[in-house]
């Protein structure tokens, strides 16, 4: 099992702050919304140095979802900013009508996702976003694992066209993946090659899964990690490749067990290699007030929950 | 400079054409809102062919042109008719209305490439705002032509109308001219039994904006309304023309009620119907 050194932890809502202020930088065109939340969000420097491009929004989530939608018209590439709650379930129909079914190239940015956002509770902890953004036509899923990706991501996705959403959190974490990677949409990545289990994780769940790969190593188990940074499109040759050689999956996530990348990943292993596979995810339910740790600890989103998956998945393996 | 130019006398007659195509369009299919597009056609055959300067080469982006959105997206048929009538399409095309494969959807959408429209409109509410961020970026990239968006009456009903208005009015938007349809009719009634709407006037400049009122159904008075409109842009706050029609206006059995929202007429209604709709120049498609 390889090694992730790391010198520092930290919030991956901070990565999508730098990769902003370094688009404002270098593209023109990029302009920033945000709904009452721009130092939740770390706008706040794409605010102070662009300030002609910032447009304060308030407490109206939905029209910044429309303005948002109207300010492609004219060639601008809006990035709104606000929690991932407000983000989807909020204005699931603006973003519907007025910017997938329209195509437009608009970038919304989501940060406290998941249970992790803590003490606020279940009001703010959305664990269906994924999913209905995935089930969006022309929509992308990407849900980066640590500050320098959810930088390089940001930054990437100004240079596609259409729509995206970004999906990101509050709590700090190791900040392992490289600060000059190059994002590749819907591009898995491959974290440590394995024979007995495929691992499959996103967001703050990759470096779960990379601890999880430490403890089945010292039971004797070779697990394959790859990073789904991107849910939509998903990569499904890498998945269909890894689990030709392993024969088993476990799927890992902060989000609801229902749409997220457990069902995404089923999706491509019903229709091609039927193959078991476990969920790491949260078991339909609501969340509540805790710290982070407490929380992804009671309800199943540990290292030792994915370990305990991955046990199950190979004892499942046709012998 | 608006493509066409039309003297009023020509704008009647070519607005008889376009009543003429709706009642038509939504006959063929048996679906459609009659009643809103009979009502606003005055309005758009104002815009199309006087007042908005712009290009039937259509490009997205409407750089350096004035730009239109239909919100309250359910009275497609007009804006389809004096689309294809102004020059964006082929009249014919009107025919495919509702159908399997067309471009001109139930609501209008861009999904299939149809020429002048930018967004897709339905879901009712959402037009204000992405007029509005169309507005912005028009001053963002220094661009002084100006965007117009039609609401329903019934549709301020929506909470999202509002946050667009207090947003506007905050960031001097004032390059947009929004217009209500006051027709006082929505599916279920009529504005004052279903949902009173009180004092538009009083609540849209309670919020910030520049308040206009005129007769949407009267050339003589409405192209001097949206002239006026225009002259209130540029200075600090955004417009709104509120604009009193009656529903189904042109055709006598259509008038004045909600029944006609959503309905579409039967053979001899529509013969009856074309037969008050008469053209100087007909061309039906």
């Amino acid at each position: 099992m390889k090694d992730f050194p790391f010198t520092e932890k930290k919030d991956t809502r901070s990565g999508f702050g730098a990769g902003l202020l370094e688009l404002g930088r270098t593209n023109p065109n990029v302009v920033g919304l945000c709904a009452d939340l721009t130092g939740s969000l770390k706008m706040d420097a794409f605010q102070k140095e662009f300030p002609e491009r910032f447009f304060q929004v308030g407490i109206a989530e939905a029209n910044m979802i429309g303005l948002a939608a109207g300010m492609t018209i004219g060639g601008k590439i809006p990035f709104t900013g606000t929690f991932a709650n407000f983000s989807t379930g909020r204005v699931y129909d603006q973003i519907r009508q007025s910017v997938a079914y329209s195509g437009k190239n608009v970038k919304i940015c989501a940060s406290h996702a998941g249970l992790t956002l803590g003490e606020d509770g279940a009001t703010h902890q959305i664990l269906e976003d994924l999913g209905m953004m995935r089930m969006l036509p022309h929509m992308t899923v990407i849900n980066p694992c640590d500050y320098n990706q959810t930088k390089a991501a940001t930054i990437a996705i100004a240079d596609h066209e259409g729509p995206v959403y970004l999906r990101f959190g509050r709590p700090v974490i190791p900040n392992f993946t490289p600060a000059d990677q190059k994002f590749e949409i819907g591009k898995a990545l491959m974290l440590n090659e394995g024979t007995d289990v495929s691992i499959f994780a996103t967001g703050h769940l990759v470096w779960k899964a990379i601890l999880a790969g430490h403890i089945l190593a010292e039971k004797g188990i070779n697990a394959e990690i790859i990073n789904i940074h991107t849910i939509k499109p998903l990569d499904a040759e890498a998945i269909l490749k890894s689990v030709a050689k392993t024969g088993c999956a476990v799927t890992a996530e902060e989000h609801n067990r229902f749409g997220g990348l457990g069902d995404a990943v089923a999706q491509v292993l019903i229709a091609n290699t039927p193959v078991p596979q476990e969920y790491v995810a949260v078991n339909d339910t609501f969340g509540e007030s805790g710290t982070p740790d407490q929380l992804m600890e009671k309800y199943g989103l540990t290292e030792n929950d994915i370990v305990a998956a991955a046990e199950r998945a190979i004892s499942r393996k046709s012998k | 400079m608006n493509p066409h130019n039309k003297s009023i006398e020509e704008l009647k007659d070519i607005a008889a054409q376009v009543r003429r195509d709706i009642v038509r369009m939504v006959h063929a299919v048996n679906s459609g809102h009659p009643g809103g597009s009979l009502g606003c056609t005055d309005y758009f055959v104002s815009l199309y062919f006087k007042v908005m300067n712009y290009s039937t080469d259509f490009k997205m982006n409407g750089e350096g042109e004035d730009l239109f959105f239909l919100s309250n997206g359910h009275i497609s048929p007009v804006w389809y008719s004096t689309l294809a009538r102004a020059g964006f399409f082929d009249v014919k095309e009107l025919a495919t209305f509702r159908k399997l494969n067309s471009r001109l959807q139930g609501h209008p959408a861009t999904e299939e490439g149809l020429e002048g429209i930018r967004i897709a409109s339905g879901s009712l509410g959402q037009g204000l705002s992405v007029a509005t961020g169309a507005a912005q970026v028009k001053k963002l990239n220094k661009d002084n032509r100006l965007v117009y968006v039609l609401m329903g009456d019934g549709e301020v009903e929506e909470g999202q109308v509002w946050e667009a208005a207090m947003y506007a009015a905050h960031h001097k938007v004032d390059n947009i001219i929004a217009t209500i349809d006051l027709n006082g009719q929505q599916i279920d009634g009529s504005t004052e039994e279903v949902m009173s709407l009180g004092s538009l006037r009083a609540k849209f400049e309670a919020f910030g904006w520049t308040v206009l009122e005129t007769s949407g159904n009267n050339f003589e008075t409405l192209i001097p309304s949206l002239e006026q409109a225009k002259a209130e842009t540029g200075k600090g706050k955004p417009v709104m023309l509120l604009m009193h029609t009656e529903m189904g206006y042109g055709v006598d059995f259509m008038m004045g009620s909600h029944k006609w929202h959503g309905v579409a007429p039967n053979d001899e209604q529509l013969e009856i119907a074309l037969q008050q709709l008469m053209v100087k120049h007909a061309s039906d498609y």
